[in-house]
């Protein structure tokens, strides 16, 4: 297959990126403003052998996408805002089991049923938080089809390498707009599946006995090994257990595998960082303006520049903190009360010098908007 | 092979109560297996939350221990995944029809090849004995210290107006006939329910006053009747046991196959 070029929305790239990384079981439930991706979805994946089902909830949609994992597929789901709600009890299934799987949010204003049809970016928090329980995730997010489009596939990788659920953040604003997709070349992006004991019939295998490098190679439903997978705290073969050791040692596991590997995780984009003295942090369809903003600035002269967050979960602490260091201030632009601000403030050496440009009414920030708080900062006026 | 190799014997002593009826259930369960002659890897248990969810880490299929309510929606993925898998899911009364009813009646409007089975004790165990949705009124539990007013659903006639195409109901009593149930519900091509009437003596027995495991069993005996006897006619308050309905009819898995090969023959066009 060659590249292809296409007119697409948003979540219609993340369609084409999941199939590209291999989707073969999508389980959904309607809601506004992702179910494109479940009607787009219900269409091509027979078409390739894959299976698609409506299930009667949300809830139900996640569990069945754990469940199609187990057999050794590649799965994924897609809602907003309060389907992602009903989501997180089987999310930290996932987290607790270590099911590979990824889980679409395209954000839409909360709480409850909020603002339907329009753009937000209240659930940053709750891709981290939303599961009781300490635990550990990924959640990536994107501002343009294309990075849409690498993100799942990221998202994807991401979840069959690390064995966990991979929360993809979208926004209204990218989900719903119409630009322009290059389909890479069969091949042109890399792809990876997960990892599967090399273990023959009848050598005991220990599903959840972490390698040295942390990894945990799996075995699908069906195969020759059969195991248990639970929810409850788990010894080396899957069995529940409160024993205090083997406790705190799959706690810190689940931890570790992640956050060790904030490195190996993190993406981002910058533009024109070298020399700025003020930068934009910003992600998903705000990172458009910003980066608009700062283009417009530069052209007469300002020293400003833009760096882009595509991994939000396990947070990029380090190259945030790197990248703005010589920053006279940090602007924060983002579509809720500060969520990633809070980030941003705890990983930089001058918190009194991060600000949040943000909008909350379900319209996009625009240039202006942040425009306006710039030069409140730079001691300009409005 | 002997029962006994379906077991994961490391995991044993169980956690079941003395007198409990879900192990004469698991027992009958395994037979049925056994008769059948199924490959262990062919099997996959799902369970949710709750004392009959613990079934699942006990025997040597490929097992998820899921969560409440939760079992038929994780199986429902399993299953359409890989439909050549044998599905086996036992819940418990609360986890079936409480907080899973939704999940239950929407499995059985699929009729997804699945087979459901109901341990109904009509009693919380493992939370230490509320009422269940299956526990009717009159009943006494933590929850209902003077008595419930609910009524109870009937698990047989809610399958199905749901859609199952396979209904039947035995009792922990009844082992013999509730592995011949079995035996059918597993290999019947839609999605099957199988209620069997199961004993919580720690709780249900001691609450109600219906005495010991034994005493409890002899009621699973006196209470119900064989679905076609005379005993039943003469008695209609007596429970029904036996096959309800079983019916041919489209099963999920075979009808997403179809769409697949719609889909695939449209796609080369
Ligand atoms: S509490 Fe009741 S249901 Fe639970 S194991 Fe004991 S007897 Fe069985």
């Amino acid at each position: 297959m060659t590249e292809m070029i296409r007119f697409v929305q948003g979540n219609e790239a993340c369609v084409e990126g999941a199939l590209y990384a291999g989707l073969e079981f999508f389980a959904g439930y309607p809601i506004t403003p992702s179910t494109e991706i479940a009607e787009l979805l219900s269409g091509r994946l027979p078409t390739n052998g894959g299976k698609f089902i409506q299930m009667e909830d949300e809830i139900a949609s996640m569990c069945a996408i754990i469940g199609a994992s187990l057999t050794g597929h590649k799965v994924m789901t897609a809602t907003s805002g309060p389907g992602f709600s009903l989501k997180q009890e089987a999310i930290g299934y996932a987290c607790m089991a270590e099911i590979p799987c990824v889980i679409v949010n395209v954000q839409r204003g909360g709480p409850s049923t909020g603002n339907p049809t329009h753009v937000s970016q209240g659930d940053i928090n709750q891709a981290r938080w939303g599961t009781h329980g300490d635990h550990s995730i990924i959640a990536l997010t994107a501002s343009n089809h294309q990075d849409i489009f690498a993100m799942t596939v990221d998202a994807f990788n991401l979840a069959e390498t690390y064995r966990t659920p991979v929360v993809l953040l979208l926004d209204e604003a990218v989900g719903h707009m119409r630009e322009k997709l290059t389909i890479p070349a069969k091949d042109e992006l890399q792809i990876i599946d997960r990892l599967r004991t090399s273990l023959g019939k009848d050598v005991d295998y220990h599903p959840y006995l972490p390698r040295e490098d942390g990894r945990l190679p799996m075995s699908d439903f069906g195969g020759d090994h059969r195991y248990n997978v639970t929810g409850l705290y788990h010894d080396m073969w899957g069995f529940p257990s409160a024993n205090p050791k083997v406790v705190n040692q799959l706690l810190r596991h689940l931890v570790d595998k992640i956050e060790n590997n904030v490195h190996a995780i993190t993406r981002y984009k910058e533009y024109y960082l070298e020399d700025a003295h003020y930068i934009m942090v910003s992600y998903g369809s705000s990172a458009r303006s910003a980066i608009h903003l700062a283009e417009e600035r530069r052209k007469r002269g300002e020293r400003i520049g833009v760096l882009e967050l595509q991994s939000i979960w396990p947070f990029p602490t380090e190259v945030v903190r790197e990248k703005c260091a010589a920053a006279r201030a940090v602007v924060v632009v983002e579509m809720n009360m500060g969520q990633v601000l809070a980030q941003v403030k705890s990983a930089v050496e001058h918190p009194e010098r991060v600000f949040l440009a943000n909008r909350i009414d379900g319209k996009l920030i625009a240039p202006h908007d942040i425009k306006k708080l710039l030069r409140v900062i730079q001691g300009k006026g409005v | 092979m002997a029962v006994t190799d379906y077991l994961r014997q490391r995991f044993f002593p169980h956690m079941w109560c003395p007198g409990c009826g879900h192990g004469t259930i698991l027992n009958s369960l395994l037979r049925a297996v056994e008769e059948l002659e199924l490959s262990k890897n062919d099997i996959v248990m799902t369970s949710g939350i709750g004392c009959s969810a613990r079934i699942s880490g006990y025997v040597d299929f490929h097992s998820l221990h899921t969560l409440h309510g939760r079992a038929l929606a994780f199986a429902t993925g399993v299953k359409l995944s890989k439909p050549e898998l044998t599905l086996l899911v036992p819940m418990g009364d609360g986890d079936a029809l409480a907080i899973g009813g939704n999940h239950f009646i929407h499995a059985a409007r699929r009729n997804i090849d699945i087979t459901a089975i109901v341990m109904n004790n009509r009693i919380y165990g493992m939370t230490g004995g509320q009422f269940s949705p299956l526990s009717g009124p009159g009943v006494k539990a933590t929850t209902a210290p003077y008595t419930t007013i609910d009524a109870n659903f009937d698990v047989v006639k809610l399958a199905i107006a749901a859609g199952a195409s396979f209904v039947a109901r035995s009792t922990a009593y009844h082992a013999r006939e509730s592995t011949e149930i079995l035996k059918k519900a597993i290999m019947h091509k839609g999605f099957s329910v199988v209620e069997i009437l199961s004993q919580c003596p720690t709780h249900y027995g001691r609450k109600n006053k219906e005495g010991d495991a034994v005493a409890m069993l002899e009621l699973h005996k006196t209470n119900t009747a064989k679905l076609g006897s005379k005993q039943l006619e003469e008695n209609p308050n007596l429970v029904a046991r036996g096959i309800f309905i079983q019916e041919e009819r489209a099963e999920y898995c075979i009808e997403y196959g179809k769409i697949v090969e719609h889909a695939q023959r449209r796609n080369v066009k």
